[in-house]
Formats: structure tokens, C-alpha cells, sequence
């Protein structure tokens, strides 16, 4: 493979270490990175080279690494995924981009049958060391398929890690990271807050990738969010602090493993704990975590965990994506019920 | 919650990739492609020019009558597609498909078919859906936002808009089967099925396999691919070596290319594959060679991946332009149609834009409505729950 040819002044350190940036373009920068750091780390995606991606998360990297490193692919996620496997087994790291959250069904088998459960059947002979990047989530006024939270049928199969950034400096971070675990991960991009933005230490050493993190710290009750639903959760805190009702807000990150040691610890102090999420909640991350809460915190709950959730349907036509999404009136409703049990 | 806006266009300084002037020879190896020879085996009747031409295989016997209602459909369902667009600028729907460039291909094919055939659309078939007798105003819930096509498929004989590239295929191969299955196929009276999609969904196991079980249980099934040579950014160089029809010799089943903007042989060509198929001889697959002259979506900016002369060459095939030649030059059409079809097009305009902006949002049960057949108890305590929830703030009680 031809060594790249670019201009590395432009991708060095910048005078500045700290940058505000966008989640779209934190990911930019951590995926032009990890492609610096390490050549066999590949883009494959639809529409990712010249366009830039639906989205341009990808933007200008076929450009600078060439074609033979970020690949504008047959429109097949099957494809994509199918081969991603027989790249890392190569010796590649693939960087698989779906479109949209609901186009990853295609590549479903794929990713259950194959990229799951080779290292287990090779008894570890052969790794996996595979991200696909997936947008989620709704609220962008979009038609069929393009809204949609599938984590939690990844998070149910065992052999993959799952994880959601919520933020530009966990985007940053957390995409460099994912690339360099040698297990798949699935990688959650909250699609509706891309162009939010927030500041970016380049050079700060980050946390571990399967991590949850306490965002803010309460007294009365715990939220418990990810991906775009930290945003919300975090509204909520603020506005329920207006009304002197103190919560906490934990950025679960990690979906599998799930890191609830911080959310146990939370708990036991605050006794109350809310679940939001996009996804439906029948079967759900949201659901495993309030099994585990109860079984970890039972004699400290004052009142039984509560999910805020998408509901249990297809999403709908996005005029009534409004009411099928998890709200700050939604959370705060909830906090009201378990401070009132 | 985010406009569309803020989602569609994120990066207002991104820079054109293409320009108006003249590609250099890179530019043609890069981008700028040999799209509108359609090759050797290209079936066409009318020329772009306007010019009536023969085929040693396929010919129509058209009247002045039949041709000037091919002509009305395509610069109709052309406006609604325009205003559709237009409507989507002014924030009135979230999103649109446009059709531009495709009316030939979508007008010769859905007329060529029966009352009694059905269609799989992929989300493009607008001028499909005009058709198969859909209101061009059920359209807009789709992409407004407010419901998922509200047309009744099986009256109509049009399946729901499939938006997951490829997923119609095989569900129209089952059709077709079924259609077999039930002893409809065989005479003139037979029943067949076409099943729409583009040139990138030809990369999808989904059409793989339809075209796999379609030819083992000798559906009655025309596919029909509208390469319009462009899968968002990618060119069909990217999904195939071949020309797509030659694939259709792969799997045991004739496969023609027709001029998609030639709206006679895309006729002739569909009327002679669904007559095979109706006489047991399916499947079959036609790729009209087109050409999308807009974006992907309104979503989508060509103008990073495309270059402009290539629009223009095909600019120069229009779809609608020949056939008005067509019918001056055989003074088939006077002045007088040609207005009466302007003003047509005006107000169908004019009731797109009154139905649009009049639409209402759907009620929140919505939501929760017909996700199962025989119901759910779980799902309408969950309903229940919410919507009292929700007359909590009518009532005034926050």
C-alpha cells in the first residue's frame, strides 16, 4: 500500500491544544488520527470518500489517504460488514460507516454470525478489531429508517462491545479508542446533536473507553443517560435545580460492557434512579440496567426504577417524533413520580 | 428538537467540487463519464432529437391520442415533483425525492402496465404512483413527516414506498410467485408483477437473491432498474463491471437496456416483457438508462461529487423535449394542447401547495395505532398511560 501523501503540518498539534469543536467534527479529527497513528486502519462506508459521508464525518480523508484507505463501497451493508471481516483477519482495522441506524440491518448476520462469535470460535486465534459507526437516534424530522435505536440487539449478543459518545471530547477520544480495541465495537453516533458543540483537549490524557461517567453530581434522585439523551437529562438536572430538586446525571458511554459500579454508587446515596433512552424499553439497555440496579440496590431504592423511554412501536412519522422522544417534561415527570413514591 | 435545516446543510462552506468550464481529460477519467451512450444494444424509438426511429426487435403502434397522454403525464407528474421541491425549501416538507429526469422511464413503465399488475416502488416511483391512479397529494405525508403513504396498496395495486435499499425486490418475487401459485399466469389474461429499484440497489444481496428466486420459481416478475447513474455520490462503476442488464443472463432470464428517456421504447419494451410474463416466459429484467438531473435528495449537494457538463449533456436528452418535437413535426399537437397541459400543470401546482401547507399534524395515538394486527395489551396500557399523560398538560395542570 502506497504510504499516504499529505500535508502534516496541518494535522499536527495545533498552537492551542484545547479547540471548541463539534461532535461531527471532533470525530473528523479522532478518525484522521487514528488513520495517522496506524496504516491498517480503513474506512469503508457508502458515500464516506469523495462525498464525505452523508453526514461529513468523513470528510477530506479519502483525499489525504487515498482510495485504497477510505473506501467509497458497493451499496451493500452485508457487503461491507462481510468484508470488514475478511480485512481484519488480514490484519486490517476497519472503520465501518452505516448511513443511517436503520440501514444496518442488511449487515445484521454479518455482524451477529460472523464478527461476534470468530474469536470465540478460534479461541482467540483470530481478533476482531472492527468499529462500525453508526448515526442514532431521532429528532431530525427524517422519513422511515433514518430515526431509529437499534444498540440494544447489539448489546444483547455477546462477542460485541457497544458504546455511545455524547459529546466533541468523549467523540474524540472515544473513536480513537474504539479503533484501537481489538474486540468490534459498535459505535453510537448521536446524530441529532452532531453540530453541537464543546471544547476538545487534544492533548489531555483521556478516561478508559468502557467507563460510565458521572456528569453532574445530585442529591435526589440519579438520571441515568446516553448518546442524545445526556443532553436532555442534563436540561432536565438544570431545570429541576430551579425547583431546588438536586439530580444527577450519569453518562453510561459504555453500553456493553455496561460500567455500573458508578450508577450503584449513585444510587445508594440519591435511592432514586431514572432511565432515559431513545430506544423502546421491552428488553432494553434501559431494562437491564433497572434489573441490575435492583438487585445491587435494593435495600437503598426509595422508590422503584423508572424508564423514560421511546415506546414500544416502530417510529413514527416524524410530526410525532416530538411525543415519541423522551423530553425534558417526560424526565422531569418521572423524577416526580419516584420523589412522590 | 432540530430543524431539518440544521441537519441537511451542516457545512455551508464546503467547496464545489465540480465547475461549468470544459473537463480536462483527468476530470473525464475522474468524474465526468461516458453516462449518455447508452451502448450498442440501447433500445430507443424516438431520438432525442425527436426523430422517430426503428428496432429490429421492438416497435409500438402509437396514436396521436395515446402520445399526447404520455406527454401530459410527464410534464404533470414533472411539476409535482417540482413543486415538491419548492415545497421543501419553503420548510413545508422535511425532505423530497426528486424525480427529474426520469419521467420517460417512470411514465412508459407504469403505463405499460395493467390494472391487474402490481408494483414495488422503491421511494423515487412518483410518476409510478400517478399511474397506478395515486393522488400526487398522498404523496407529500411521506416526506412531510405526518404519516407513511396513506394509499390503500392492495386497491391500488402499489405497494408502500420502500425506503431500505433492495427490500422490495424479493418481497415482489413473492408476489410474482403467489401470482403463479394462484394459476394467473399463462394466457393474455395473466397477472404480473414489476418491481422497481435503482442502479446501486443492484449491489444488494436482497436483489441478488430476488433475482435467484424469481427465475427458480418462473415468476412473473419485470424488473425494472432505473440506472440513473448515480447511487447518491457513488457512479455505477462503483456497483458493477458490466453493464447491469447483461447480468440478468447470469442468473437465465433475457435482460434489455431501453433509453429511459425515451417514454416509446420504454413502453414498447415494458409492454412486450410484461406480456412474456403474463404468458409464463418472466422473469425479466429491463434497465432504463436515465439520468438523475437533481440531487439525491434535497438533502444531498451533487456538486461535490459531480461535475456540471454532465448534467448538461443530458440536459440535452430530456425526456419531455422530444416528445413535443415528436408531435408538432407530425402535427399531432397544437398550440392549443400544449397550454391546456400548462394550465393543467398550474393547478395541480397550485393544489399540491393548498393541500400541503393544510395538512394537519397526526394525533398522538397515531403512534401507537396498528403496530399489530390482533393487538397488544401491553402496548395499549402504555398507550393509556401516555395519553393521559398528555391531557395532563391540556387540563392545564403544568
Amino acid at each position: 500500500m502506497a504510504a499516504p501523501t499529505m500535508d502534516r503540518s496541518t494535522a499536527a498539534a495545533p498552537a492551542t491544544p484545547v479547540q471548541t469543536l463539534t461532535i461531527s467534527k471532533a470525530l473528523n479529527m479522532g478518525l484522521r488520527a487514528a488513520m495517522e497513528a496506524n496504516p491498517k486502519v480503513i474506512m469503508m462506508g457508502e458515500d464516506i470518500g469523495k462525498l464525505g459521508g452523508v453526514f461529513r464525518i468523513t470528510d477530506g480523508l479519502q483525499k489525504d489517504f487515498g482510495e485504497q484507505r477510505v473506501l467509497d463501497t458497493p451499496l451493500a451493508e452485508s457487503g461491507i460488514i462481510g468484508t470488514a471481516v475478511g480485512l481484519a483477519i488480514r490484519g486490517y482495522r476497519p472503520v465501518c460507516e452505516i448511513q443511517f441506524d436503520g440501514f444496518i440491518f442488511p449487515g445484521f448476520d454479518q455482524i451477529v454470525s460472523q464478527v461476534a462469535k470468530l474469536h470465540y470460535r478460534t479461541q482467540g486465534k483470530i481478533k476482531m478489531p472492527i468499529v462500525i459507526r453508526v448515526p442514532f437516534g431521532g429528532g431530525i424530522g427524517a422519513v422511515e429508517h433514518h430515526s431509529e435505536s437499534p444498540e440494544s440487539y447489539f448489546a444483547h449478543t455477546a462477542g460485541l462491545k457497544v458504546v455511545s459518545c455524547s459529546n466533541p471530547a468523549d467523540a474524540y477520544w472515544m473513536i480513537q479508542q474504539a479503533i484501537d480495541c481489538d474486540d468490534p465495537v459498535l459505535f453510537f453516533e448521536p446524530k441529532r446533536r452532531y453540530y453541537e458543540k464543546g471544547e476538545v483537549d487534544t492533548t489531555a490524557q483521556p478516561g478508559k473507553l468502557f467507563e460510565s461517567r458521572v456528569l453532574r453530581t445530585g442529591t435526589d434522585a440519579t438520571l441515568v443517560a446516553y448518546g442524545p439523551m445526556v443532553r436532555t437529562s442534563l436540561d432536565a438536572a438544570n431545570a429541576a435545580a430551579e425547583d431546588g430538586t438536586s439530580l444527577e446525571v450519569i453518562d453510561l458511554r459504555t453500553l456493553s460492557p455496561l460500567d455500573l459500579a458508578p450508577v450503584f454508587e449513585s444510587v445508594r446515596r440519591t435511592g432514586r434512579l431514572v432511565v432515559v433512552s431513545e430506544a423502546p424499553s421491552e428488553s432494553s439497555i434501559a431494562s437491564e440496567i433497572a434489573a441490575k440496579v435492583q438487585q445491587e440496590c435494593f435495600y437503598s431504592l426509595q422508590a422503584p426504577v423508572l424508564r423514560v423511554t421511546g415506546f414500544d412501536t416502530p417510529y413514527p412519522p416524524s410530526k410525532l417524533e416530538e411525543e415519541f422522544l423522551p423530553d425534558l417534561d417526560r424526565v422531569l415527570h418521572a423524577v416526580d413520580r419516584s420523589l412522590a413514591w | 428538537m432540530s430543524s431539518p435545516e440544521q441537519w441537511t446543510h451542516p457545512e455551508p462552506d464546503a467547496a464545489p467540487a465540480a465547475t461549468a468550464a470544459k473537463p480536462t481529460a483527468e476530470q473525464v477519467i475522474a468524474g465526468l463519464r461516458a453516462t449518455d451512450e447508452g451502448g450498442a444494444d440501447l433500445v430507443q424509438l424516438l431520438t432525442p432529437e425527436g426523430e422517430r426511429v426503428t428496432h429490429p426487435d421492438f416497435d409500438i403502434d402509437i396514436t396521436a391520442e395515446e402520445l399526447r397522454g404520455l406527454y401530459r403525464d410527464m410534464v404533470l407528474i414533472r411539476r409535482v415533483d417540482r413543486e415538491a421541491n419548492a415545497l421543501q425549501r419553503k420548510g413545508q416538507l422535511g425532505i423530497w425525492v426528486p424525480l427529474l429526469g426520469q419521467e420517460a422511464a417512470q411514465i412508459g413503465a407504469g403505463r405499460a402496465m395493467r390494472e391487474t399488475d402490481m408494483a414495488f416502488p422503491s421511494y423515487r416511483e412518483h410518476g409510478i404512483a400517478w399511474t397506478r391512479g395515486i393522488n400526487p397529494t398522498e404523496l407529500l405525508g411521506i416526506f412531510r413527516g405526518t404519516d407513511q403513504g396513506t394509499w390503500d396498496p392492495v386497491e391500488k395495486r402499489f405497494h408502500p414506498y420502500t425506503i431500505v435499499i433492495g427490500n422490495q425486490v424479493l418481497n415482489a418475487a413473492g408476489y410474482a410467485m403467489g401470482q403463479k401459485f394462484d394459476g394467473k399466469v399463462g394466457d393474455d389474461e395473466g397477472e404480473a408483477t414489476m418491481c422497481f429499484f435503482g442502479d446501486g440497489a443492484t449491489s444488494q444481496g436482497d436483489v441478488h437473491e430476488g433475482f435467484v428466486w424469481a427465475a427458480v420459481y418462473d415468476a412473473p416478475l419485470v424488473f425494472f432498474c432505473q440506472n440513473n447513474q448515480w447511487a447518491i455520490s457513488e457512479p455505477t462503476e462503483r456497483q458493477s463491471r458490466l453493464p447491469l442488464y447483461q447480468r440478468a443472463r447470469g442468473y437465465g432470464f433475457p435482460g434489455i437496456r431501453v433509453d429511459g428517456n425515451d417514454v416509446l421504447a420504454t413502453l414498447a419494451v415494458t409492454k412486450w416483457a410484461l406480456d412474456e410474463c403474463r404468458h409464463g416466459n418472466g422473469p425479466i429484467l429491463i434497465e432504463a438508462f436515465t439520468y438523475r438531473m437533481d440531487a439525491h435528495t434535497t438533502s444531498d449537494d451533487p456538486t461535490r461529487y459531480r461535475l456540471s457538463d454532465e448534467l448538461e449533456m443530458w440536459k440535452l436528452k430530456d425526456p419531455i423535449e422530444r416528445v413535443k418535437v415528436y408531435l408538432v413535426r407530425q402535427q399531432w399537437a397544437d398550440h392549443e394542447f400544449f397550454e391546456s397541459v400548462e394550465a393543467d400543470a398550474d393547478k395541480l401546482g397550485e393544489e399540491l401547495r393548498e393541500f400541503c401547507t393544510n395538512m394537519p399534524d397526526p394525533p398522538a395515538e397515531r403512534i401507537f395505532s396498528n403496530v399489530y394486527a390482533e393487538g397488544n395489551p401491553n402496548l395499549e396500557a402504555q398507550r393509556d398511560e401516555f395519553l393521559g399523560y398528555v391531557s395532563g398538560f391540556a387540563g392545564g395542570e403544568h
